[in-house]
């Protein structure tokens, strides 16, 4: 593809391609590389009551600096909820810790439990996961629990502009809900459906 | 089993939408894995209300047994460092499950082309050694195009040539893998480039229905294909009316 200058230029595909590197063997110093990239990238995730698996039955996720919000104005305090674990992780965007005492404007990923049901378990994840970490956070977490007729809840948002609608978004009247649900989930949901063809991505979808 | 490649315009999976939404197949399950970037929605091919509330994931597996038709559809791209392993997983799978053969659509950057490239048909083929003595033969009775190697180190002559898919995702991997691996793939791809391709998968699905006649191919194949409802808005929604 050639660009006003004359050189050429390899377009990005939606697609999604990365094959230059795909396609190369990789070296002894390659594989060491890129191990201890991925050691930089690993996910811990470190629980801080002594029962393990925790037994949860309801979990209720919040990722994004916006759903974190929400629980923390409507839901948390610091009487009928305990911090029980923290998920420290470091990717481009953003890098988290192992303490508990943060602000709204760190990037954090706290696990909470309900003091009057301890089989209630909420997260607060406001940094970002990145795509090859989102599988881990997945495994690391729900490996972490005994299920018990667990009900997961997911909250999130997304920016009207990315909807995808008839109308315009302008003259849509924001914010609105949307949900998915698994079949499983036989209770009403207080919200309509997300319609085709909106899809939901990274950490809410993982 | 045919599947897509995860290609330059997504035009393997756009055909492999067309080719789900109009033998109206059923979803018989999904891959569970770390390769591709998570999406939900719900479900693409819905027709009605009663039917769009399924949940549709990045790899799910669709089947239809009168045709002993396997077809798996990817919809995210995939993570970096993760070809490999998925194509492993997946020819492990096909071994496994004892497939007959695999079908796989892709595509291919147009700009590639070399100058003889550039004229005829933008439709190729590959056959893995396995395949080509079963349906070699059909594939000439149907005039068909076989892919073309390239010299390893253009400009110098006298190099080996060597397969080169630019723009083809797991393609090459996977078609290399199989022709080590004693397995019958055939590979259909077209020259494209990032655009609206729809008519591009269109074409593709037309050239496999040429070989597997899956529809009826009458006088106007396009016409047989259903679109599936959700390529609906593919590229934005509705104008604001306050911009008039």
């Amino acid at each position: 593809m050639a660009t006003f200058f004359g050189e050429v230029v390899v377009a990005p595909s939606r697609a999604g391609l990365d094959e230059e590197e795909e396609a190369r063997e990789e070296t002894p110093e390659d594989r060491e590389i890129r191990r201890e990239i991925e050691k930089k990238r690993e996910i811990d995730v470190l629980w801080s009551c002594a029962e393990q698996p925790l037994v949860c039955s309801r979990f209720i996720v919040a990722i994004g600096r916006n759903a974190a919000a929400f629980l923390s104005s409507f839901i948390l305090d610091s009487v009928c909820w305990e911090v029980v674990g923290v998920v420290k992780l470091w990717n481009e965007w953003c890098r988290t810790s192992s303490t508990t005492n943060v602000l709204p404007t760190d990037s954090f990923c706290l696990f909470y439990r309900l003091i009057s049901d301890p089989t209630v378990l909420l997260c607060q994840c406001s940094c970002y996961v990145a795509e090859d970490q989102q599988f881990q956070w997945l495994e690391k977490v729900f490996g972490s629990m005994e299920k018990k007729g667990l009900q997961v809840t997911i909250l999130s948002t997304c920016p009207v502009a990315d909807y995808k609608t008839q109308e315009s978004t302008l003259t849509l009247v924001s914010p609105f809900l949307k949900a998915l649900k698994t079949k499983e989930f036989q209770e009403q949901v207080c919200c309509p459906l997300l319609e085709q063809p909106n899809i939901v991505r990274d950490l809410p979808a993982a | 089993l045919l599947q897509p490649a995860v290609s330059v315009g997504n035009v393997g999976q756009l055909a492999i939408d067309l080719v789900i939404s109009t033998l109206d197949m059923t979803k018989v399950g999904y891959f569970y894995t770390d390769c591709l970037v998570p999406m939900v929605g719900n479900n693409p091919y819905a027709t009605a209300e009663e039917n769009s509330m399924e949940l549709s994931i990045n790899a799910e597996v669709y089947s239809l047994p009168s045709k002993k038709l396997v077809v798996l559809q990817i919809r995210s791209p995939f993570i970096k460092n993760k070809y490999r392993p998925f194509c492993e997983t997946l020819l492990s799978w096909v071994k496994s499950s004892k497939c007959a053969r695999v079908v796989l659509l892709s595509s291919s950057h147009a700009y590639q082309r070399d100058d003889e490239q550039l004229l005829g048909t933008p439709l190729r083929y590959l056959l893995t050694p396995d395949l080509e003595t079963e349906v070699g033969g059909r594939m000439k009775e149907l005039n068909w195009k076989e892919m073309e190697k390239v010299a390893a180190y253009p400009g110098i002559s006298n190099t080996d040539k060597v397969l080169h898919i630019p723009g083809g995702g797991i393609t090459k991997l996977l078609f290399t893998e199989s022709c080590s691996e004693g397995i019958q793939m055939a590979v259909l791809l077209k020259f494209c480039s990032e655009g609206d391709n729809i008519p591009d998968a269109f074409v593709l699905v037309n050239y496999l229905n040429e070989w597997l006649q899956l529809i009826k191919s009458e006088v106007n194949p396009s016409s047989q294909w259903k679109v599936p409802s959700s390529w609906r808005l593919l590229f934005g929604n509705g104008l604001p009316p306050a911009l008039f």
